[in-house]
């Protein structure tokens, strides 16, 4: 059947499975599992532009019997006041995750890098990691134990010194910085580790050859390991800018909840999306909001890329 | 709450081998060199990276297949989640010297004996840390269990506690309001007990896998 078709590349093809019959067999559950699960989610995109109906919800359907509605599920979200605030909310509290992310993460890692005790540097490593492994859930216990209006210790600390207690969860603008705290307890400890690879691969003749020159620690730090970490430190950055439109639902779902009084200032686009597919129940409305995700993301990821190709030839993932 | 527990065991588990074994057969082929396509099935697993379609298709796929209130749901939707630990290995795997492959061809060895004597022992590092990583994600996930299931039965662990954490604020407000004792919410220690027995077998393993965390982050730092 195939061969009928006298196509040189496809007589390739099944020359090569019939010679590597072992190696394409083992490597197929991983490829059907991706075919079902991403490519064959490409036509669902098409339910944006249409009404969706339950009963008619499978592959085929959407592709050769939908009712088109044009941009109506677009004009939804994007007339509602929503539209602008949780974009903004998204990129916002991820820029203010990045910047502080990383200063965070360098700072840790050039002071692991000054410590010359191995075991005091394996134990910090070990405590500053284990944040990581903690699921969201838990860290929103952790901050409930914190902020909680009665019994948290923020609030028992404020009257301690004769202030008023603060309702930490009916006070939107506390949020960002709640938000960043947390982030930069859990995640900081694992890019300081990233960075630290960084460090620990710079060659050591360069440092030797500056102590000799008479400079000092600092110097050392300040003209060697910063200039050197840079391509890291900006690859880094830019994969995270990439990400920018894709908010942590994780993170906004277990810290904030269903906390209607803080939407201002933390409702970003998963959330919201989240809300619209699940509470609602409308996928064709959610499905419009995510297909304005994807594109932005697309653009992002792919554009962050071809600018760290562009700096830096090995740094970039693809 | 301990059928909770049985339930994110059983996933942490079966998932966890489960993708080990696809994700490391899949890279095993993607870094034999005898393979003519290899980098067209590397480009097959990449695109789904820069261009996802978001969760609304996926929702609708697991709809479709009837990946809804049961277990089943709570473990295939997310199987790869991150192609990254693909290349990942693949990377690691690309680092075996071909001259072992080729010395073992020249034994007699066919692939499948190559594969399993040769390959997989190397591997088994790599294999440990993809493992690790997929596990973590495994028993602190409840991104699926609040997407597919709405059987109470059926919740992880840590779910669980995310619904205790809201009932307890609600009981909380409204015994605030109705100013009466009538209904006495969770004790804030069995709530932080809550916590601690979620966190248990992260706590009493967490000394003999961060070994293999760290290499994971740098293996991943190295492109091959």
């Amino acid at each position: 059947m195939e061969k009928a078709k006298s196509n040189k590349k496809k007589y390739g093809l099944l020359k090569d499975i019939a010679k590597n019959k072992f190696s394409y067999i083992i490597a197929l559950p991983a490829m059907i599992y991706v075919f079902i699960f991403s490519y064959c989610s490409y036509p669902y995109m098409l339910v944006a532009f249409q009404k969706f109906r339950y009963n008619k919800s499978n592959i085929l359907d959407i592709i050769f019997n939908g009712k088109w509605v044009g941009f109506k599920n677009f004009e939804f979200f994007f007339k509602s006041k929503y539209a602008f605030s949780v974009t903004f909310n998204t990129i916002y509290l991820n820029l203010l995750f990045i910047i502080t992310g990383t200063i965070a993460a360098v700072l840790i890692a050039l002071g692991l890098n000054e410590l010359r005790c191995k075991w005091f540097i394996k134990t910090t490593q070990s405590v500053m990691l284990f944040p990581n492994y903690l699921s969201w859930v838990v860290v929103s216990y952790i901050l409930f134990s914190l902020f909680s209006t009665q019994y948290g210790l923020v609030n028992k600390g404020l009257k301690l010194f004769g202030m008023n207690a603060i309702n930490w969860y009916t006070e939107p603008k506390a949020w960002p910085t709640i938000l960043v705290l947390m982030r930069i307890w859990k995640g900081a400890g694992m890019n300081a580790i990233i960075y630290l690879a960084a460090i620990t691969g710079i060659d050591s003749g360069i440092y030797e050859a500056a102590a000799i020159d008479g400079a000092n620690r600092f110097q050392q730090m300040t003209k060697i390991t910063i200039p050197l970490l840079m391509p890291t430190i900006i690859i880094m950055t830019l994969l995270a800018i990439g990400k920018i439109i894709f908010g942590d639902f994780g993170m906004i779902y277990a810290l904030v909840g269903d906390n209607g009084t803080l939407y201002s200032t933390t409702d970003i686009i998963d959330t919201y999306l989240f809300r619209a597919l699940r509470q609602v129940g409308d996928p064709a409305q959610a499905m419009a909001i995510g297909l304005f995700q994807s594109a932005i993301g697309f653009v992002m990821v792919y554009g962050s890329n071809y600018v760290a190709r562009k700096f830096y030839p090995d740094g970039a993932l693809y | 709450m301990i059928r909770g527990y049985v339930i994110s065991i059983f996933i942490t588990v079966v998932g966890t081998l489960l993708a080990i074994v696809i994700t490391g057969s899949a890279a095993y082929t993607m870094a034999n060199k005898n393979v003519k396509y290899r980098n067209a099935l590397a480009m097959f697993f990449f695109i789904p990276m820069v261009f996802s379609s978001g969760i609304v298709p996926w929702y609708l796929i697991c709809t479709t297949l009837h990946l809804r209130n049961n277990i089943w749901s709570l473990l295939v939707p997310n199987l790869l989640f991150n192609p990254f630990n693909l290349f990942l290995t693949r990377n690691f795997i690309s680092g075996i010297p071909d001259s072992m492959r080729e010395s073992a061809t020249i034994d007699g060895a066919n692939d499948i004996i190559i594969a399993f004597k040769i390959y997989f022992p190397l591997c088994v590092p790599v294999l440990a840390t993809i493992g690790l990583f997929y596990g973590l994600g495994y028993w602190n996930d409840w991104w699926n269990a609040i997407m597919l299931v709405d059987n109470k039965n059926l919740y992880p662990v840590q779910y669980l506690l995310l619904q205790l954490k809201s009932q307890i604020s609600m009981l909380r407000d409204l015994q605030f309001l109705s100013g009466t004792g009538s209904v006495t919410p969770p004790s804030e220690s069995l709530k932080m007990a809550t916590a601690i027995v979620t966190i248990g077998p992260i706590v009493l393993l967490y000394p003999f896998l961060q070994r293999y965390y760290v290499k994971g982050l740098i293996i991943g730092s190295v492109k091959g």
